[in-house]
């Protein structure tokens, strides 16, 4: 089954096309704030490099988040309404899994730390399993200073990785047993959602499109009016 | 009613209502459905743009579903997709933007990216399809208020605008200073049909004084007022309120079309839903030898019909645009 995924939650932008051979095309751009007008552009690219026609999709994949709302909004906006329309069914992938399972092979446990502005960060903890990640924590949103009392406590071997972990290093460095993974793995990436993905659906793990909403992890920012109607 | 042709999908998702159309030829409305979060913002006395794109995520696809299954519509027979662009709320456009590009992929054909204002010069010709040109456009919204002269299809000249607040937004503030609730201009104009629209004699700025308009020193003297005279009749003060919005609107509409010779006065935006605006831009069509074009309230408000038969005469006259088009908040009305 060829799966299209669709990557969106952090300052990368992307899409890739595979299936059970692997990754077949992927094109992804990190550039923060311009997703909206380079998703569908890459979706045509890898489609054309892939010599895949959209019609021959059997699935559609996305990452829904956490991450940055206006980032996730186009993704999962354009994810949902393609499979929609080609009528065909969804998988839906968590961005800090994303992270984790490039990873996998470490051994370690790996804290996954999503950059959510605002002083804050998206974390997950994960340990390794054969062949993939297990989540034994999270997801949440919190300050970064919690992963770090986290991580103490557990007093785990711990892969730190992400663009929160980016962010806020100096907070990680020189912790006992805490190593910070290169920068390389920060972004979820759409060639892991498309892997991940495909093993879903080959366990027929599939959501409709109606099912699918971002994770948001945090409630819109704003206050009832005292003076608005309460009749 | 014959058939038209060329069904295009137009999407709209430029503020709080979720919606999609499917329009043919550019004139024929084969279905028109709006998803309102009225109820969503009214809690907060305005409406919040985190709300507004979250909701706009979750609504898109049926909202699109329903309009193509109200049109009998094939979605092989979709000949373009068109989305509203701009301006608006950003986190609320590219929803819109996303779901009109993801359909344009999957269904092979021209995404167009439509201007919001644009969109609400061409609603009225949805409801009047004999309306003749050149007409003076009485834009007023909750995000715009602008006199436009509009010369022809894709051609227009924009007159004057407000220097401050738009007339909807002062509708909003001072009913929420009423203790109205949101949105405002429904709940002013209903209170006002009780009151005594000269009980008040509210200021008009700027009305002798070229084509901008300006509001808010109005809805400040109406606070004002209220603080000094908390006891004076609410219906009173809304139906003096009111009078004064339209009576600034109405002047200068019609001093327009005399100057630029306009063969008629026309009504778009939500604010032009409001009964007050629609009675004295009558009276003076009447009174000037002009054709009053005042569209239904659904045509008024934001819709997707609008942004559909937009496209169709963008993607006409300029081709698709590019997938690469975002979504512009600020984006403004083309002239010439």
């Amino acid at each position: 089954m060829l799966i299209l995924g669709i990557e969106s939650a952090t300052g990368r932008v992307g899409c890739a096309i595979g299936g059970h051979e692997g990754v077949r095309s992927s094109v992804q751009t990190t550039r923060d704030r311009h997703h909206a007008e380079l998703l569908a552009p890459q979706i045509q690219a890898a489609c054309s490099h892939a010599g895949v026609a959209l019609q021959d999709l059997g699935a559609v994949a996305v990452d829904v988040g956490p991450g940055l709302y206006t980032g996730l909004r186009v993704g999962v906006t354009t994810a949902v309404t393609m499979a929609h329309a080609l009528r065909v069914p969804m998988v839906a992938v968590s961005s800090l899994d994303l992270v984790a399972y490039p990873l996998r092979h470490t051994g370690r446990t790996i804290a996954v730390v999503i950059d959510a502005r605002r002083s804050e960060v998206f974390h997950a903890r994960y340990g390794c399993l054969p062949g993939g990640v297990q989540r034994l924590d999270g997801p949440e949103v919190g300050p970064p200073d919690h992963v770090v009392s986290q991580i103490l406590a557990t007093g785990d071997e711990t892969l730190v990785v992400g663009d929160g972990a980016e962010r806020y290093a100096s907070m990680f460095e020189g912790l006992r047993g805490v190593e910070l993974a290169d920068p390389g793995f920060a972004h979820p990436s759409a060639e892991s959602l498309v892997l991940l993905a495909h093993a879903l659906a080959l366990r027929e793990e599939f959501v409709r499109p109606d099912e699918i909403q971002p994770l948001y992890l945090r409630r819109p920012d704003a206050q009832p009016h005292q003076t608005a109607s309460s009749s | 009613m014959t058939a038209a042709g060329d069904p295009i999908l137009g999407i709209e998702t430029s503020c709080d209502e979720t919606a999609a159309a499917v329009v043919a030829g550019g004139r024929q409305v084969l279905s028109s459905v709006v998803s309102s979060q009225i109820d969503l913002h009214a809690r907060y006395g305005g409406v919040v743009p985190e709300v507004a794109g979250r909701a706009h995520v979750e609504r898109m696809v049926p909202v699109v579903s329903q309009a193509l299954v109200e049109s009998a519509v094939d979605d092989s027979d979709i000949a373009a997709v068109g989305a509203t662009a701009g301006p608006g709320l950003v986190g609320a456009l590219l929803v819109g933007v996303s779901a009109a590009k993801a359909l344009a992929l999957v269904w092979d054909v021209p995404f167009v990216a439509v201007n919001h204002l644009e969109a609400h010069l061409h609603a009225a010709f949805l409801d009047e399809p004999s309306l003749e040109l050149p007409v003076v456009v009485v834009l007023v919204s909750g995000g715009h208020t602008m006199l436009v002269l509009m010369e022809e299809r894709l051609r227009y000249r924009i007159l004057g605008a407000t220097v401050d607040d738009a007339a909807g937004e002062a509708f909003d503030k001072v009913a929420r200073y009423m203790g109205l609730g949101y949105p405002g201009g429904p709940a002013i104009d209903q209170l006002s049909g009780q009151g005594d629209r000269e009980a008040v004699a509210f200021p008009r700025a700027m009305l002798h004084d070229g084509w901008n308009f300006s509001f808010s020193g109005l809805k400040t003297a109406v606070i004002n007022y209220l603080r000094r005279q908390p006891d004076a009749p609410a219906a009173d003060v809304a139906a003096s309120f009111q009078e004064a919005v339209a009576d600034v609107l109405v002047a200068k509409a019609r001093r327009a079309a005399a100057e630029h010779g306009a063969l008629g006065l026309c009504l778009a935006g939500g604010v032009a839903a409001n009964s007050r605006l629609r009675e004295m831009t009558l009276d003076a069509c009447t009174a000037d030898g002009l054709a009053a074009y005042l569209p239904s309230r659904a045509m008024c408000t934001d819709n997707a019909a609008m942004v559909a038969a937009a496209a169709w005469w963008r993607l006409k006259a300029d081709g698709p645009s590019p997938l690469t088009v975002g979504a512009d908040p600020s984006l403004g009305l083309p002239e010439g």
